[in-house]
């Protein structure tokens, strides 16, 4: 079954079969970048923009490293040294990208909905890589990547989710990504921080963190995303620490094979203890290894599909 | 575009002593088995390999090291053929510089799938030499390559398919020449 897709915007309109398909394809690739020589024609002639508009490392480095182990010519554009600071519209910015033919735009935005908006004005296929607080696709892939490898399979197992789940982008695209392949997911956060109604995505809340860890396989901590907070939603970082910081001690509570996950940025001693990141549990660095494996599997995938597009 | 059976080309007994064939072919050729490696192209290259490099290991008493390839990230049409192929693993356990690698496929056509095989193996080391064997040569090439060692030559009408089936994947040893309905 092939991927009939132009663009990858979310999670949440991908079938089961779509989401195995592009597992499954990243275990082919995650085999390239163990070799002497970590490159394959795949994309060759294929030409990928980053177009960033949010401060990132950790993804914009893995779809370049995806593009390029792939033969793909990318090129990065970040919006401080772009025509946006000269007042250039979304838009404007997009349709000039799409008189230079390229074949990918991978963007990520601070609002919602701005890869839609680019994916219905471009012939270049769109990739979200995280846009506000809506979606961010490959990294829920890449997680649930790194869950099939270290258990197997994803139905049944327990998963928490717990921090900032407001502004996180990574928890929906995640929660969305579980529920639909049988995880029971549960979400823990100070009240601010969990959204209105988040329970009809299928999720339990909790409000004290060691409820959410009990019994769990599966541990995601989410980062306090400072940078989206205009007012104040907990008393100080030393007292988030106290009551919803992950320890060695307090993890006790989860399964003895617990997995531990991070999307990154780490801030060590807010959401998460330096023993517990560091710690044999933790797989946050398999996490960001796999991470080029399912960005080449998702680049491929949308590049194959192309001719079928254009014949039907 | 429906298919019917044309005429059978091999059967098990037939296909059996075929591989027997070349696996002294590839023994007397490479004067035995020193530096050898057998790597089979997904997907039925692979059965096929894994019997030839089982007689070489029961005529000369060695293990001979066994590799699979798939070609997907290699292919020349990625975009030409929609839907795309699915990508599987490329499994070569072992450094190929320096080996004497044998490639096995099923049915040596346009020589693409070759072509593509090539570069891949290449991309993965220097081995000192790389020859090809394969159980049906039926012609048709569109790239300069040749097979070192052929199971069966069989001349076929571009409107012809070559069916290959092998236990391991199919249920039975067999290979068939079909024509259009």
């Amino acid at each position: 079954m092939p991927l009939k897709r132009k663009d990858l915007l979310g999670i949440e309109p991908l079938s089961v079969e779509e989401i195995n398909l592009i597992l499954d394809t990243a275990k082919a690739f995650k085999e390239v970048s163990t070799r002497d020589i970590k490159k394959v024609p795949t994309l060759r002639g294929k030409t990928l923009i980053n177009l960033f508009f949010e401060p990132s490392t950790r993804t914009r480095t893995s779809f370049e490293i995806a593009g390029k182990r792939l033969s793909a010519d990318i090129l990065n554009i970040s919006a401080s040294t772009s025509s946006v600071v000269k007042g250039e519209t979304l838009i404007d910015t997009a349709r000039n990208l799409e008189a230079m033919y390229p074949d990918i735009i991978i963007i990520r935005h601070s609002r919602a909905g701005a890869p839609h908006l680019l994916a219905n004005i471009c012939r270049a296929s769109v990739i979200n890589a995280g846009d506000g607080a809506h979606e961010h696709p490959t990294q829920a892939l890449l997680d649930a990547f790194t869950i099939k490898e270290n258990k197997g399979q994803i139905k049944g197992l327990k998963v928490a989710i717990i921090g900032d789940i407001l502004h996180s982008r990574v928890a929906r695209s995640n929660i969305h990504l579980l529920t639909k392949l049988g995880a029971e997911v549960s979400i823990a956060g100070p009240a601010t921080y969990i959204p209105v109604e988040i329970e009809k995505l299928g999720v339990k809340v909790y409000h004290h963190i060691d409820a959410a860890l009990e019994g769990r396989d599966v541990v995601m901590i989410l980062r306090i995303q400072r940078e989206r907070q205009d007012k104040s939603y907990f008393p100080s970082l030393r007292e988030y620490f106290n009551l919803f910081g992950l320890t060695l001690e307090r993890l006790k509570r989860a399964k003895k094979d617990v997995i531990i996950m991070h999307p990154g940025p780490l801030n060590r001693g807010v959401e998460i203890s330096s023993e517990v990141a560091d710690s044999p549990y933790s797989v946050i660095l398999e996490q960001v290894t796999n991470g080029v494996a399912v960005r080449m599997a998702v680049l491929y995938l949308l590049m194959g599909g192309k001719y079928e597009e254009v014949v039907s | 575009m429906p298919f019917r059976e044309k005429v059978q080309l091999m059967d098990a007994v037939t296909m059996d002593r075929t591989l027997i064939r070349i696996a002294h072919e590839i023994i007397e050729r490479n004067k035995g088995v020193q530096d050898l490696v057998i790597i089979g192209i997904r997907t039925r290259g692979v059965p096929l390999a894994r019997r030839i490099a089982k007689k070489i290991e029961e005529i000369e008493k060695v293990s001979i090291p066994m590799g699979i390839l798939d070609i997907t990230m290699y292919r020349d049409d990625l975009t030409a053929v929609g839907p795309q192929p699915i990508v599987r693993q490329t499994n070569i356990p072992f450094r190929i510089t320096d080996k004497k690698v044998i490639l096995i496929d099923d049915v040596l056509f346009t020589g693409r799938t070759i072509r593509s095989a090539l570069d891949s193996i290449i991309d993965l080391g220097r081995p000192k030499f790389i020859q090809l064997a394969v159980l049906i040569d039926r012609g048709h090439r569109e790239l300069p390559i040749r097979a070192d060692y052929v199971g069966k030559n069989v001349p076929t009408s571009l409107e012809e398919v070559v069916e290959v089936n092998v236990v391991e994947e199919d249920g039975k040893d067999s290979v068939i020449l079909m024509e259009e309905d």
